[in-house]
């Protein structure tokens, strides 16, 4: 380690300070979700959890909790293939407009919300619309998938940096054509960091809610439904609670993710000694 | 599971075969069939819906009640922009905004980022990766609103401060300005971390066996080494805040160009499609000046 | 090798460019509005109640574009039992915003304001009403029918909700519960950065409405109807107010308006009844008072509107008959705020004075209450056409804003 100690202080409290400057509006929610009042003041007065069972016997939460994890769940699965197939177009050929690629698949995640959604539901009132594709869960995941493909696209771009050609090459030679290569050398070696890239993809339609008013029409997604329920004084509890529900059960699968791609987490740069025996050895 | 060693070369002249075959030897169309689903979904429903909206900037509304949109091609809508004081304040308004929550997340990102990636113990290191990721699902519009409640005249904030005889920004654009570096810094602290993990570990050492200590290290090598990094995590910070409307009508009484996008657009479209324009050409320039920077490999 | 790829992906770029630009060119042909068709009928609506009850228990749902607290869980809830329709709304932020909701086509109804009505009837958005088919409309208040908001060439485009006037209210502490005029928010008086104001450019009437009081010489008769120097004294007017003002509120952001003037952040501004409700409701209540000041008010008078293209018309039509029945429509002019629409509710509010303090069947309160209207060129009286459009007034808003 080359940081002086000083530094390591220094980088430790600055590391503390910002966790807690992370947390510390989260704990606030958790805490209002106990409160007893429906008016939002400081302090609480009473503590509950009634809210809790109103919000379990509420229709409408658990209709837009499986809208969000069924779009989600498109989304993520069309971002996976769009993303791996451009990722694996642009890692393994040289060609001109390998950076144009890039460029445009990270547009709709790089563009404001506003734009993209305001866009699509231009595209859906005037194209999808006339051929009979109305609102529907479609127009929500075609909204999501297109701008979590640059996740999916990124992962795989990366991992792939990391696995040699002649690997392919070498499967060829010993006997194996494209569909083989591609099911046994080189889907192992995508598989983590695809999955990885799925779970970020998964959680990013999730919790989208710009570009998805503009997508849904009258259906609800959870956070179309948190954002019609929360300037209601009266449906402020219940919100407060499915929000640290949605932070309670958010936790497993980023954790999942972080042990699935290892190291850095995200885009599995760092070398892994799993990754690396992955190249070695190409048995799924 | 099929071991590699069980598995069969498929027959010479079977159909899967062949077509493998052939696109090995012509590897350009077998580029153009990997890209063509992704590109033709990109292009077509992606920057089709974009052009769709670049033409709406070029019409006007007509009418007696303002309720026709008049495919008269007219550069007036341009024209308000440029002559409409407002649309220059708010455009300023909101770039600046976006790019001192940018600055604020990367000066607030980088010390935990290095702590993760150089630091912590790997046990750590993957706890705190967790932690910074968790607050990513927990739903920004209830971080939005918990922001309004904390900040209030009666909120948390000024309670806490309040025992030091201060008081919090309220709602005031500082107060807006705080809200927005807490929402996007997640998305600041994961690329620096991961570019910041990047750097090896011996450059470093040489760098202090040349009797650079920790400050100079880090000024001269870690910082430039980490730069593109920022600049990634910085496309981020820059373009949701660019367009965000929901934030700024929580908050703050001033318009954004998110705000005057989402009011206009069902009165005159064509207005707010043209002023949809400028935030599309401010993160083009960004976009291409972020990829110049090396960001794109830091994504 | 480089040279082919290049070559290939530039072709197979160029063929997608074409592919994109065909979708758009399709885009572009669907584009502006269609005409309103003048007829009752919408695909899949039944012909007669039977059918119509029928119909509603296999749709299921109704979705509704609202003002805040038109269709609370009370009586949402007896709507549901008794039909089978669950109902889901949105709350619309503004005119704007509800007319900008219904021409998704997502919506089945619209409970509009006289600003949203007449461009929702001209974007052929909303289908007219077959008034057979409502049984309780027979009990609306004559006043409230065949009105110029909601009736072109007299053909009824929805059923009346109930009206009511927009309040001016302030804190006790701040200005006296017997202060009868709107000066305190207006310019020249000492409520800087206290002033909560509604957020849409309707607001603008009720600056001309001040004038009108205050500036007799600028002739203004009708808010709505502005001329040139009657709308410029109005922006000025307005512009020389914003630096006074707190916040901005509207149909969605209203519960901030209840927790500024809790917490003193805004001691006086404009509102609806609504409210007013909730702050008396606020334990313990809000030491305020909310009243129709001397210069007189603007107000809004909303009609239940049916989509051209509802998904669920059966069920929105037995809505529509039930939000004007008497014990409904007495629940929600109660819980709003508002005088009810329906003669017969005023036996059902649970305060049995609503009606007369709401001034329930009193056509003359109404004739000074200028309702939410949509403004023209076509000033209506010798003037001709030089009034300002609702286009004007919008844009003057986005730069009163700034």
């Amino acid at each position: 380690m080359t940081e002086s100690r000083t530094a390591r202080i220094f980088l430790r409290l600055g590391a503390g300070a910002t966790l807690a400057f992370i947390y510390f509006p989260l704990v606030v929610i958790a805490i209002y979700a106990f409160n007893e009042n429906i008016s939002q003041t400081w302090p609480i007065e009473h503590y509950t959890t009634k809210w809790f069972s109103v919000a379990w016997n509420n229709p409408d939460v658990r209709d837009a909790l499986l809208l969000s994890v069924k779009a989600a769940l498109g989304a993520t699965a069309i971002a996976l293939v769009l993303g791996m197939l451009a990722g694996l177009a642009v890692s393994r050929s040289r060609f001109f407009g390998r950076e144009t690629i890039s460029f445009l698949v990270i547009l709709p995640i790089a563009l404001p919300g506003i734009i993209t959604g305001l866009a699509l539901q231009a595209t859906i009132l005037n194209v999808l619309d006339p051929i009979g594709i109305s609102f529907s869960i479609w127009t929500i995941v075609i909204g999501h998938a297109t701008f979590c493909i640059v996740v999916l696209y990124n992962n795989a771009v990366a991992r792939m940096r990391r696995v040699s050609e002649h690997l392919d090459e070498a499967s060829m030679d010993l006997g194996a054509d494209s569909w083989q290569t591609f099911r046994f050398v080189t889907f192992p070696q995508l598989r983590t960091a695809l999955l990885a890239g799925a779970l970020l993809a998964f959680a990013l339609s999730f919790d989208e809610v710009v570009v998805t008013i503009f997508t849904s029409g009258a259906q609800q997604t959870l956070p179309i439904w948190i954002f019609t329920n929360f300037a209601r004084p009266r449906e402020l509890p219940v919100v407060n609670v499915v929000a640290l529900f949605v932070i309670v059960a958010s936790i497993i699968p980023v954790w999942i993710a972080q042990r699935l791609a290892g190291g850095s987490g995200l885009t599995s740069e760092r070398p892994t000694p799993r990754s690396v025996a992955a190249v070695i050895d190409a048995e799924p | 599971m099929t071991s590699i060693a069980d598995v069969e070369p498929p027959p010479r002249h079977g159909l899967g075969r062949r077509l493998s075959t052939f696109f090995v030897r012509h590897s350009h169309l077998r580029l153009a069939a990997l890209l063509a689903l992704p590109l033709g979904w990109l292009l077509v429903i992606y920057l089709g819906s974009l052009f769709l909206l670049l033409l709406a900037s070029f019409w006007s509304i007509g009418g007696i009640l303002g309720t026709d949109i008049v495919h008269s091609w007219n550069l007036d809508n341009y024209k308000t922009l440029f002559q409409e004081p407002v649309y220059r304040n708010v455009a300023f308004r909101t770039i600046s905004m976006a790019a001192l929550v940018t600055i604020a997340d990367a000066v607030l990102a980088f010390p935990i980022a290095y702590y993760m990636a150089r630091v912590a113990s790997p046990h750590t290191r993957n706890l705190l990766v967790v932690a910074v990721l968790t607050p990513l699902w927990a739903s920004y519009l209830v971080k939005a609103y918990s922001w309004r409640t904390i900040l209030g005249e009666e909120g948390v904030l000024n309670w806490l401060l309040a025992p030091f005889g201060l008081s919090g920004p309220g709602y005031s654009q500082t107060g807006l300005w705080l809200a927005f570096t807490y929402l996007w810094l997640p998305f600041m602290i994961l690329p620096i971390y991961a570019g910041l993990e990047r750097i090896p570990g011996s450059l470093l050492e040489a760098s202090a066996d040349l009797g650079g200590k920790s400050l100079r290290t880090f000024w001269k090598v870690t910082l430039p080494l980490a730069f593109p990094a920022v600049v990634a995590g910085s496309i981020f910070t820059f373009s949701l805040t660019l367009g965000d409307y929901i934030l700024p009508g929580l908050i703050s009484n001033e318009q954004f160009i998110g705000t005057v996008i989402y009011n206009d657009r069902g009165s005159n479209l064509p207005v707010a499609a043209a002023f949809a324009m400028v935030p599309i050409a401010v993160m083009t320039v960004y976009l291409w000046g972020a990829k110049r920077l090396g960001a794109f490999e830091n994504l | 090798m480089i040279g082919r790829n290049v070559r290939v992906v530039r072709w197979a770029a160029f063929g997608l460019l074409v592919g994109a630009l065909s979708v758009v060119a399709a885009g572009c042909g669907g584009g502006g509005s269609s005409s309103s068709s003048a007829s009752t009928q919408i695909e899949g609506l039944g012909s007669s109640l039977d059918e119509i009850k029928a119909n509603a228990k296999n749709e299921g749902q109704v979705n509704l574009v609202i003002w805040a607290g038109y269709a609370d869980k009370s009586w949402a809830d007896t709507f549901r039992q008794q039909t089978g329709c669950v109902v889901h709304t949105k709350d619309g932020a503004s005119s704007d915003d509800m007319v900008d909701l219904m021409s998704t086509g997502a919506y089945d109804g619209v409970s509009a304001s006289g600003d949203a009505t007449l461009r929702l009837i001209a974007k052929g958005d909303v289908a007219p009403v077959n008034f057979d088919l409502i049984p309780n409309y027979a009990d609306v208040y004559e006043g409230l029918k065949g009105r110029s908001y909601n009736t072109v060439d007299g053909v009824g485009y929805g059923v009346p909700h109930g009206r009511g006037p927009n309040l001016m209210v302030w804190s006790n502490k701040a200005i006296s519960p017997d202060s009868d005029s709107w000066a305190p928010i207006w310019p020249g008086t000492d409520y800087k950065g206290k002033l909560s104001i509604y957020d849409n450019q309707i607001f603008i009437a009720d600056a001309a409405l001040y004038l009108k009081a205050t500036q007799p010489d600028l002739n203004i008769t009708n808010p709505y109807e502005l001329d040139d120097d009657q709308f410029n004294a109005a922006i000025d007017l307005l512009k020389q107010q914003r630096p006074n003002i707190g916040e901005y509120w509207d149909g969605v952001t209203y519960a901030k308006q209840v927790t500024s003037f809790k917490s003193g952040e805004a001691v006086v501004g404009t509102t609806w009844p609504y409210q007013v409700n909730l702050m008396k409701a606020e334990k313990p209540p809000l030491d305020v008072t909310a009243k129709v000041p001397k210069e007189g008010t603007t107000g809004w008078s909303d009609t239940w509107m049916i989509a051209s293209k509802a998904a669920h018309p059966n069920c929105m039509y037995l809505w529509m008959n039930y939000i004007i029945s008497p014990e409904a429509n007495a629940k929600v002019a109660e819980y709003f705020g508002e005088a009810p629409s329906n003669s017969k509710a005023c036996a059902f509010t649970a305060n049995k004075n609503h009606c007369a303090d709401y001034y329930a069947d009193v056509e003359s309160y109404w004739s000074k209450i200028y309702f939410w209207n949509t403004p023209q060129a076509d000033c209506g009286d010798d003037r001709g056409d030089v009034c300002k459009t609702y286009e004007d007034w919008r844009s003057a808003w986005t730069e009163l804003r700034g």
